[in-house]
């Protein structure tokens, strides 16, 4: 264990060492101070998305925990302003009063962990930015931050964007903080645009094997006008006994009876205009071709809820990738899968959510070759414990690399905050 | 306007001119290397034409390869380099310095690969707004973001400014809808950023460039996100008896639950205005004219639109009109879209502004800018992106009076002022340019603007890409990389911070 540095300053520190600052002068100071000693530190909210990312030792850890509650909530202006570590349940609890949401669908990473609800503060969602299913119709996490406030790495207190929609005053800075995993701000202070919350959901199960049909199904979806706010698909595969279980387990629904593969469509509105889509779906889709059952609103709300929750893979001790493709190598993908990984894909085709058992690491290297052939990246979110570090968990290439630190010395010239949490230099 | 404060120009260039020129139309093919007066003169402005300025050359590369061969030439040479989109910018963005090169786009004007399979396209950036909706609508597919010049601005300027439109509520502006660039930095190294799918890991490069101005790179190809089109759109007109009626509906739609495709006020100067020049058949006698727009299946739209003029009538409308067809539908937008032509016939000259303000404060907003409107004695008229705050007066004037033209752009400031003091920012669309440049250290305090700053000397530490844009130079920081400020020689000293 490294030593910990002596910060002159009045700022609560508990018994192992973790500094509590109340609010963003009091970041400031502590900053100041850690540039001046040109000491690092991790930046944590509440550690419900501490295992995401490069394991990394700094001498410091400052929670931002303390820096919590809403400022400014104006429904009529479609923004609510919140202090960084707002957790996202008293956010979602405020907006649900007034029929309003976050409707990038905040996934609830405690399943994975814990296998309980932890979903964290608004704060690490913004760093890092892994929006849920209705991503590929409203935008991910960054689409929905107007404006934020925070400590550079030299310990200034900055702020960029505002509360306004339209707003293109000076650089849009916002969009680099989401997804930056804290290695470039310390957040004190967040605005969020929200939306209202759609009446009622409806999810068209559709019972089908054939992955070249299920590729072409998506394909259809969205090139369909019927506004489809979800889409997923869950394999039978692989048939593994402890898989299958676990997915009877959480998919467990009165109309969801069919024991094969199945794409889930959901659609939101009023009664009458769901009605009309899934009449419109049927017809576009050819749906007549195909079993099909509906889950009502009572069933529809929890089967999202439970696909965000990556309760598929609630507390695996394997690795779990984060697999984002273009749709049209979506067939391709799904046949290198095979019977051999547990995965199910979401965003009408484009986000694969696989589980590489632990001792089969190399397939890692694998599969990242060939997400960046079909276009896309891999994250590896959570690592198993015999995992080898031999593949990185990001994704990134040498000009991309070059201009990222570039970018991270102008905000955090002394690597201060977060460093390796991403990469390597960074 | 007043005369305009530019980076020190750098006289060794000029009195190199000659060899400049010479080494560019060896790097590209030497037609498209222009420095005689006759052939750069178009050159010397964008839209915001108050400004002229003569560049030191225009360039007009035809590939990648050559914007990379220019731009690292001129970085070794410490040479200017000034990019240039279609010129349709309204804040002096593309404005030319004259010991800079100019660097056109215009021959970049090929869509590179239609792809339907993963709803994009793939363009380079010459290429018009519309004429990629125009590639994909024959499958019922459009580009959503829809800026009112989206039949001559060009699509790699829609990301340099973050364009955005009268849908921008419900679809979002350029950052939104775009998903991959590839662009030149000014050392010349060509790099991509992004591709074909959602979100892309790391830091969010594409979301910086995107309403940079052309101050970090420049785009050499875009690949932007195709929707689908909605099945049924449908609009309301509705006129009020007064602009605090109309606001007042504006604000409990959204309040009430709707998320309108678009939603734009006029105020009575502008629904005059536009009904002579485009015979729209507005209601003349409205102090405040609203167009509601609402897509969806046919029930939904029905039953919001019922909605609408439910609480439009509450609010004690003076006439309603829901469209009963398309040709009816776009009849309700004609004048609106001829807003800028409209105001340009009833006087010599109008200046647009473009600040954003919370929706809920539109009334007091438009009460303001009346009051201001009889102080100046200038007429201005007002439309307003309702859905998402944007407000654009325009304010006529005859430019070849110089009074007027000093009361034209003390006004356009109290204008911005109110704007900021009512919770909103300088600029929602248009971008800050050489235009509003002067005003950014009030919106921003001196650690925000060194923040940006040091971004912008991570990516061009030489400060050639652009100079003299976005960032203030009466503060002398856009220049020496470091906020300094000189309080006296403020334009708008009593401008709130927040």
């Amino acid at each position: 264990m490294s030593t910990k540095i002596k910060i002159n300053s009045q700022i609560f520190q508990d018994s192992n060492n973790i500094f509590y600052p109340k609010n963003e002068q009091e970041v400031s100071l502590l900053v100041k101070e850690l540039y001046k000693k040109n000491s690092s530190t991790e930046l944590i909210g509440t550690n419900s998305k501490n295992f995401i990312g490069n394991k990394t030792q700094s001498a410091n850890t400052i929670s931002l925990s303390k820096i919590s509650g809403i400022i400014e909530y104006l429904p009529e202006e479609l923004y609510i302003k919140v202090k960084a570590c707002t957790p996202i349940e008293e956010i979602e609890k405020a907006l649900d009063k007034n029929n309003q949401e976050l409707a990038f669908e905040p996934i609830d990473f405690g399943f994975v962990e814990t296998g309980k609800s932890n979903k964290g503060t608004i704060g690490g969602y913004l760093s890092c930015n892994f929006a849920g299913s209705r991503r590929f119709k409203v935008g991910s996490v960054r689409d929905h931050i107007l404006g934020f406030k925070g400590v550079n790495g030299k310990g200034d207190i900055i702020k960029s964007g505002g509360t306004v929609v339209k707003n293109v005053t000076g650089y849009d800075l916002s969009k680099l903080i989401a997804g930056s995993f804290g290695t470039l701000v310390a957040l004190t202070e967040v605005t969020l645009k929200v939306l209202p919350k759609k009446k009622l959901s409806s999810t068209i199960a559709i019972y089908v094997d054939d992955k070249k049909t299920v590729f072409e199904l998506f394909d259809q979806m969205s090139s369909s006008s019927s506004e489809i706010s979800g889409a997923v698909y869950i394999p039978l595969e692989p048939n593994e006994d402890d898989f299958q279980k676990n997915r009877d387990v959480v998919f467990k629904f009165n109309d969801l009876k069919y024991e094969g593969s199945f794409l889930a469509i959901r659609v939101e509105g009023d009664k009458i205009s769901i009605n009309e889509k899934i009449k419109a779906l049927n017809k576009e889709l050819n749906l007549e071709k195909y079993k099909t059952t509906i889950l009502d609103v009572y069933q529809s709300v929890p089967f999202w809820k439970k696909i965000n929750n990556l309760e598929l893979f609630s507390k695996t001790k394997n690795n779990l990738i984060r697999l984002v493709i273009t749709p049209s190598n979506g067939v391709k993908m799904m046949q290198f899968l095979g019977n051999k990984f547990k995965y199910y894909i979401d965003w009408c085709g484009s986000l694969f959510w696989v589980e590489v058992p632990a001792k089969k690491n190399m397939k890692i290297k694998e599969l990242k070759k060939i997400s960046q052939e079909y276009g896309g990246y891999l994250t590896i979110v959570k690592t198993s414990d015999e995992y080898d570090y031999e593949e990185t968990l990001f994704t990134i290439n040498d000009v991309r690399l070059l201009i990222s630190e570039k970018i991270k010395k102008s905000f955090d010239p002394k690597r201060i905050f977060n460093p390796g949490k991403m990469y390597r230099g960074i | 306007m007043t005369e305009l404060a530019l980076p020190k120009i750098d006289r060794s260039i000029l009195n190199n001119k000659d060899l400049i020129v010479k080494k560019l139309s060896s790097l590209i093919n030497p037609e498209n290397v222009l420095s005689h007066a006759d052939e750069i003169k178009p050159y010397e402005t964008d839209a915001l034409a108050a400004y002229t300025q003569t560049p030191l050359a225009v360039v007009l590369p035809e590939n990648t390869e050559e914007v990379s061969k220019i731009l690292k030439y001129c970085y070794e040479e410490n040479i200017k380099v000034v990019p240039r989109g279609a010129g349709t910018g309204l804040s002096g963005g593309a404005l030319p310095l004259q010991d800079a090169v100019l660097l056109g786009l215009g021959k970049f004007n090929k869509i590179l690969e239609i792809d339907f399979e993963n709803k994009c396209v793939v363009t380079q950036p010459g290429v018009t707004n519309l004429g990629i909706t125009h590639a994909v609508q024959h499958k019922g597919f459009y580009y959503a973001p829809d800026p009112s010049s989206q039949l001559a601005c060009s699509i790699g300027g829609n990301v340099a400014e973050n364009s955005g439109g009268v849908h921008s509520l419900k679809y979002g502006t350029t950052t939104n809808n775009i998903l991959g660039v590839e662009m030149v930095m000014m050392d010349g190294t060509v790099c991509r950023i992004g591709g074909k799918t959602l979100d892309q890991e790391g830091y969010d490069i594409m979301g910086l460039i995107c309403g940079s101005e052309g101050l970090l790179g420049v785009i050499t190809e875009v690949t932007v996100k195709i929707l689908k089109k909605p099945q049924v759109v449908k609009a309301a007109l509705i006129g009020f008896p007064s602009i605090k009626e109309g606001g007042d509906a504006a604000s409990e739609i959204i309040s009430s639950g709707i998320v309108p495709a678009g939603m734009e006020i006029m105020d009575k100067a502008l629904i005059e205005a536009t009904d002579n020049f485009s015979k729209a058949g507005y209601p003349r006698d409205a102090e405040l004219l609203l167009i509601v727009e609402l897509d969806g299946t046919e029930s939904e739209v029905n039953e919001l639109l019922k909605k609408v003029s439910d609480i439009c009538k509450k609010n004690n409308c003076s006439s309603l009109k829901l469209s009963k067809n398309e040709k009816e539908r776009l009849s309700f937008w004609a004048g609106r879209k001829a807003a800028f032509p409209a105001c340009g016939a009833m006087a010599p000259d109008y200046y647009c502004m473009d600040g954003s303000i919370p929706r809920g404060k539109l009334a007091e907003a438009l009460l303001e800018i009346k009051k201001l409107s009889e102080k100046y004695n200038l007429l201005v008229a007002n439309c307003f992106h309702a859905g998402d705050g944007n407000l654009h007066p325009l304010i006529m004037f005859d430019g070849s009076d110089k009074e007027q033209l000093r009361k034209t752009e003390e006004f356009g400031a109290e204008i911005l002022k109110t704007c900021v003091r009512l919770g909103g920012v300088i600029t929602g669309e248009h971008g800050v340019g050489v235009e509003k440049r002067e005003l950014m250290c009030e919106m921003f305090n001196d650690n925000d603007i060194q923040q940006q700053l040091d971004i912008k000397k991570a990516l061009d530490e030489k400060n050639l890409l652009n100079p003299g844009k976005v960032y203030p130079i009466l503060r002398k920081c856009a220049e020496e990389g470091r906020v300094h400020v000189h309080k006296n020689k403020n334009k708008f000293p009593d401008l709130p911070r927040f």
